[in-house]
């Protein structure tokens, strides 16, 4: 067993980059997927993105929620969704358990490229929203042909 | 100090639950519980399950609730931001207040499992004569 002595002239940067490594590892280890954000709560709604060579696909859940509720913006590279869900109206109801959220939300994320606003499509289905962000023609990976010039 | 013993209490993780058949994970669904008179309501937030292969079950005052949701991207999609799992949907009650099981309705509606649990008609106070003979 090592043990650590605590210095207090190891300079600062040392840690930063054990904490870095220390995180990158944990990240590099996650038993499946989202289990970082199980563990804590965070920015509503939570959000799946993956890509393929022409789009960027977003997706989130959002129960109880239909198109009217929700707003989406795309400029530039960033994506913004906002909404709210309503709170149920009940006569003489008492509330054995309230986990479902209520209320507005607003959540802009800042995406790798650039996205073709205009080309923009969105899905709500049984709560789970899905929308497929076209690149920006500038950001698609372009096939270079080489020509073989022979003399 | 304390002693040893060999004797261990049982944790929590011993007594004995419900354990799942079926591989992958499950997610417990956000639920509202509301009483009303006459009845109770139950939302359950389970997006992405289909609406015709829930399963709601009411026996022994025990309500259980499962929705299978199917992953939706291939197995090997790498995300860029991945906040949350996909899982199917499983939920338990013990519901204390008599129940009709069979006026239980449930319907499936943009993402929302919402669940209609009817009282049984409250006994009647009865006065019971007593004859002097």
């Amino acid at each position: 067993m090592t043990i650590r002595v605590f210095n207090p002239l190891v300079p600062a940067t040392r840690l930063r980059g054990e904490m870095d490594r220390l995180f990158s590892d944990l990240a590099a280890n996650l038993p499946w997927p989202g289990w970082l954000a199980e563990t804590g709560a965070s920015a509503f709604p939570a959000l799946n993105v993956w890509e393929d060579e022409q789009c960027l696909y977003a997706e989130a859940e959002l129960p109880g929620m239909q198109m009217d509720d929700l707003e989406l913006l795309v400029v530039g590279n960033e994506l913004t969704i906002k909404g709210e869900r309503k709170a149920g109206e009940e006569d003489e109801a008492v509330y054995h358990r309230r986990e479902r959220g209520v209320g507005a939300f607003s959540r802009v994320v800042r995406l790798p490229v650039e996205i073709d606003a205009n080309k923009v499509e969105a899905r709500l289905q049984d709560g789970v929203l899905t929308v497929k962000l076209p690149k920006a023609e500038a950001a698609r990976p372009r096939k270079i042909e080489v020509k073989c010039v022979t003399k | 100090m304390t002693t040893e013993t060999t004797m261990q209490r049982k944790t929590d993780s011993e007594v004995t639950q419900t354990e799942p058949t079926r591989s992958g994970r499950q997610y417990r669904p956000n639920v509202d519980i509301i009483e009303q008179p006459g009845h109770l309501l139950i939302r359950a937030d389970m997006a992405g399950v289909r609406g015709d292969q829930i399963d709601v079950r009411f026996e022994n005052g025990t309500l259980t609730i499962f929705g299978p949701a199917a992953q939706r991207q291939q197995q090997n999609t790498e995300y860029l931001l991945c906040e949350y799992g996909v899982g199917d949907f499983y939920r338990t009650f013990r519901v204390s207040e008599a129940i009709d099981a069979q006026q239980i309705t449930a319907a499936y509606q943009h993402g929302v499992l919402t669940l209609h649990l009817p009282k049984v008609p409250a006994v009647q106070p009865r006065k019971i004569a007593v004859k002097a003979g």
